[in-house]
């Protein structure tokens, strides 16, 4: 595996399908990292649709998804699975957050930020917060079968809070 | 690895506690009143608190996931509600007996079943009063490294282990 990508690097961009496509093969229901530039984005690679843990991890960040948003904050979930899946899954869930397909090339974007497993085929369980400039500020790979919570999340962009702040004031200086 | 996880808020005078103050052991829990687990945890909490007696002091804390659970914010207010007039524990005990029917009228009925004033305690929650409250519990959880529920602290510090009846038990005594 590559190694995972850390605090300070540039987010690789990349260009996936999203949940929300009907039919095979559509292309408008493409979310491009880039485009969200001028945001905050939490990326949440995890294994799968439908297993345990992400079930739980993905339901309390669902629950936070206005917490977040407060903090001019994107969350995206990411894992193997195909859109439809994705779409079925979230339904079921009643999840509000964008899962993306990182179906074809299979897991090409867990590769770039060095979080795939190539013998099983699913990327680990792994956070990123990009800030607004596509600069990862913090990453953490949890253990596969463990929650990793928010805490650190949280935490991460009370500090890009801080920080943009004061320069700010800076600014206004 | 994350740091160790403590709790970001302290048990204090704004905690439901269970059993003696001058416990030697503390044991808080951050629950959903709708989550089956927590049901499970319910009755074993139940069986530990019956055998420490004196020596444990339990603090229930409210961790509802509302998306998921559409019933258990309003749970967890009922709670907060039949606390404020000196009965929390007893609603606490008849929303984990009966998690299956958590609705608005069903609520109601437990507020009659344990004696509360039904008109005001329908107001009350209808007012949503102690919602803010339950929320701030929330946020208090994921600082602490709340990541689901139920979750467990022992005496400040998350416990990660498993919860059944011995293990819960034989940490608690240890501590």
């Amino acid at each position: 595996m590559s190694e995972l990508l850390k605090a300070g690097e540039t987010a690789p961009d990349f260009t996936l399908p999203s949940h929300v496509g009907e039919n095979a093969g559509d292309t408008e229901d493409k979310v491009m990292l880039s485009d969200l530039r001028g945001k905050n984005v939490i990326l949440v690679f995890y294994p799968a649709d439908w297993s345990a843990v992400c079930g739980d991890q993905l339901s309390l960040y669902n629950e936070l998804l206005p917490t977040f948003e407060k903090q001019n904050a994107v969350l995206l979930g990411i894992s193997v699975d195909g859109q439809f899946c994705h779409g079925a899954f979230r339904e079921n869930r009643g999840y509000r957050m964008t899962l993306l397909s990182d179906f074809e090339p299979k897991g090409e974007v867990a590769k770039k930020y060095g979080v795939y497993r190539n013998g099983d085929g699913f990327s680990e369980r792994a956070l990123f917060v990009i800030d607004k400039n596509g600069v990862i500020r913090w990453s953490y790979v949890s253990p596969i079968g463990i929650n990793p919570g928010a805490k650190e999340i949280l935490q991460t962009l009370k500090e890009i809070q801080i920080s943009e702040n004061a320069e700010g004031e800076k600014a206004n200086a | 690895m994350p740091e160790e996880n403590l709790l970001s808020v302290p048990v204090g005078e704004n905690d439901y506690s269970a059993g003696s103050k001058d416990a030697t052991v503390t044991l808080v829990e951050y629950g959903d009143y709708e989550c089956p687990h927590c049901g499970r945890a319910y009755s074993i909490i139940k069986k530990v608190q019956e055998t420490m007696g004196d020596k444990l002091r339990f603090v229930f804390r409210n961790f509802p996931l509302t998306q998921v659970h559409p019933n258990a914010l309003h749970a967890a207010e009922a709670a907060e509600i039949a606390g404020k007039h000196s009965k929390y524990w007893e609603m606490h005990d008849v929303l984990f007996e009966n998690q299956d029917a958590l609705d608005d009228e069903s609520l109601k009925t437990y507020a009659e079943q344990i004696e509360l004033d039904a008109e005001k305690f329908a107001e009350e929650l209808e007012n949503d009063i102690f919602e803010e409250k339950v929320r701030a519990d929330f946020m208090g959880g994921v600082e602490s490294g709340v990541n689901g529920t139920p979750t467990f602290f022992i005496n400040g510090a998350r416990f990660d282990q498993s919860w059944d009846y011995e293990s819960l038990l034989e940490a608690l005594e240890n501590a």
